[in-house]
């Protein structure tokens, strides 16, 4: 509990990076306003389980976020709280959930990697963690911040960035800034426990 | 910022608040939903429409629930599509035992969305299925792209598959029929002015006093081409022969013409450019069956305004004209 806890407060401080980071663009405000409902809802209540967490705040990020970002961060975390249930989350299981979750976020929007949606963090995310074997923050960080500054080069191929085609070249996808976040404070919650 | 609101984080519930207000006798709001419904629905044995997307877009999509048209319209946020949960109970809200009918512009969020909402619907043992509206012509389709967006030619979707909805068609023949006005409708918008989300506060982009954008979406989402403005034929001679490139039409077609305004054009610059559109189309021989000109779909208070035009064949032409009763659309 300590350990969700320790998240839920992180959480906290990244969503008020991510709203200064891209809070003018419409991502910025439903990723905000869907974090902050994840709050209200989460903060206070005690979870035996990690997957009951990851549950709620799929279940809130869907209803509450709308656009693309609902459905496809929705579908990450639920994939987390399946792989999640019912087990005390060790680094495999952790792996494991990673790769779920990108492997639903990637049916959900029928995307694959290299079209510059957030599709890129999260399996530069999964590679590395199967590479490894056990947690490193600034290993988790690294990987998702190279990913994340590498979507700036891509062509858009999905997403409403596409409509951009050559114009969306020399941009950050947002998708990929707002997983990066997530990843960041996962792996400041990671390096604090050490 | 300068707007007429209280709260910009409260814009779509005060919206719906005031919409319901306004049509007390037709409408009501699904509880705890942005959803709003006809008022005596379900109808039995009535495919229900349900159509939606986000709001900036008035009248669309509050405006086109009523008789003949849709029976449910569910309002996101600000230019986002709405939520699955919200779709759901609109969905339920509308199902009168012959299935419900989803009416998506081609937006990932919108689609995402409404696929899930869609699943959890068959879940629930309610027959659904849908139609993806992709008019806008200035943006090229290919294996790569999300495809084309859905704009303003979504209006003559939710007319056309309301009216064989509203003629106790079958689910399978809504679709069918909403498919056909897809396959016939082409769209492509000009802007000369942004828009500004009220969350966000300040203008989505910038554009000179000089300059347009051609191609431009309902979002404010950059268009094709950014150049010196033109004159009203200009325009409306750019946007006619682009929209005619895609859709082929030739001598003796006929056609349904709709000139939008999107937010902050006077009507009077939208009559303007409907009368160039119309000698260009009479240049071609093709036959103006029904014109429409004003605020359909609309983006905020955006300066500009979208050119459509739907090829019409004779069960298109009788379903346009079908007898319909909605806020932004009455036809008798």
């Amino acid at each position: 509990m300590d350990k969700t806890n320790t998240k839920i407060q992180e959480n906290k401080e990244y969503l008020t990076t991510l709203d200064q980071a891209i809070g003018d663009g419409d991502h910025g405000i439903n990723i905000s306003r869907g974090f902050q409902e994840v709050m209200n809802k989460v903060s206070g209540q005690a979870y035996e389980h990690v997957a009951d967490v990851m549950k709620d705040v799929a279940m809130t990020l869907m209803s509450k976020v709308g656009g693309a970002a609902g459905p496809l961060y929705g579908t990450a975390f639920l994939k987390l709280s399946m792989t999640f249930k019912g087990q005390d989350v060790d680094y495999a299981l952790f792996s494991q959930g990673i790769e779920d979750a990108l492997n639903g976020v990637k049916q959900r929007g029928k995307s694959d990697t290299g079209e510059k949606t957030l599709v890129d963090v999260w399996s530069a995310v999964s590679e590395r963690l199967k590479q490894e074997e056990k947690f490193d923050g600034s290993v988790l960080e690294e990987t998702a911040r190279t990913a994340m500054e590498n979507t700036k080069d891509t062509l858009a191929t999905k997403g409403r960035a596409a409509y951009l085609k050559e114009r969306s070249i020399g941009h950050l996808d947002p998708g990929s800034v707002s997983s990066f976040y997530l990843f960041e404070a996962f792996a400041e919650v990671i390096n604090e426990g050490e | 910022m300068k707007k007429i609101i209280n709260d910009p984080d409260k814009v779509v519930q005060d919206m719906i608040k005031g919409f319901v207000a306004a049509y007390p006798n037709d409408v009501k709001q699904l509880p705890n939903t942005t959803g709003i419904v006809r008022k005596e629905a379900p109808f039995s044995n009535k495919v229900g429409l349900v159509s939606g997307g986000g709001s900036g877009h008035e009248p669309a999509h509050a405006g086109y629930v009523g008789q003949g048209l849709l029976d449910a319209a569910v309002a996101g946020e600000v230019f986002t599509s709405p939520t699955p949960d919200q779709l759901i109970e609109a969905i339920k809200a509308v199902d009168g035992g012959a299935g419900v009918f989803l009416i998506i512009k081609n937006y990932t969020g919108d689609i995402l969305n409404f696929e899930m909402a869609a699943e959890l619907a068959e879940a629930e043992g309610i027959e659904v299925d849908k139609v993806v509206v992709n008019d806008d012509v200035a943006v090229e389709d290919s294996s790569f792209t999300s495809g084309r967006r859905g704009i303003a030619g979504t209006v003559f979707v939710h007319k056309i598959a309301g009216a064989k909805a509203e003629q106790g068609a079958s689910l399978q023949d809504v679709k069918q029929t909403a498919q056909k006005v897809v396959a016939n409708v082409r769209s492509m918008g000009v802007a000369l002015s942004s828009c500004t989300v009220p969350a966000a506060g300040k203008p989505s982009f910038e554009l000179a006093d000089d300059e347009m954008e051609i191609g431009i979406g309902i979002h404010g989402e950059p268009g094709i081409e950014r150049k010196q403005i033109g004159s009203a034929d200009d325009i409306a001679a750019e946007l006619t022969k682009k929209i005619l490139e895609d859709n082929k039409l030739t001598k003796n077609d006929d056609v349904a013409v709709m000139v939008n305004g999107l937010g902050s054009t006077p009507e009077m610059e939208l009559y303007i450019v409907n009368g160039k559109v119309q000698e260009l189309l009479a240049e071609k021989g093709i036959n103006v069956y029904k014109t429409f000109v004003g605020e359909y779909m609309t983006s905020l208070e955006m300066a500009g305004c979208s050119v459509t035009f739907l090829k019409l064949d004779h069960e298109l032409k009788e379903l346009l004209d079908a007898e319909s009763n909605a806020p932004a659309f009455r036809a008798k």
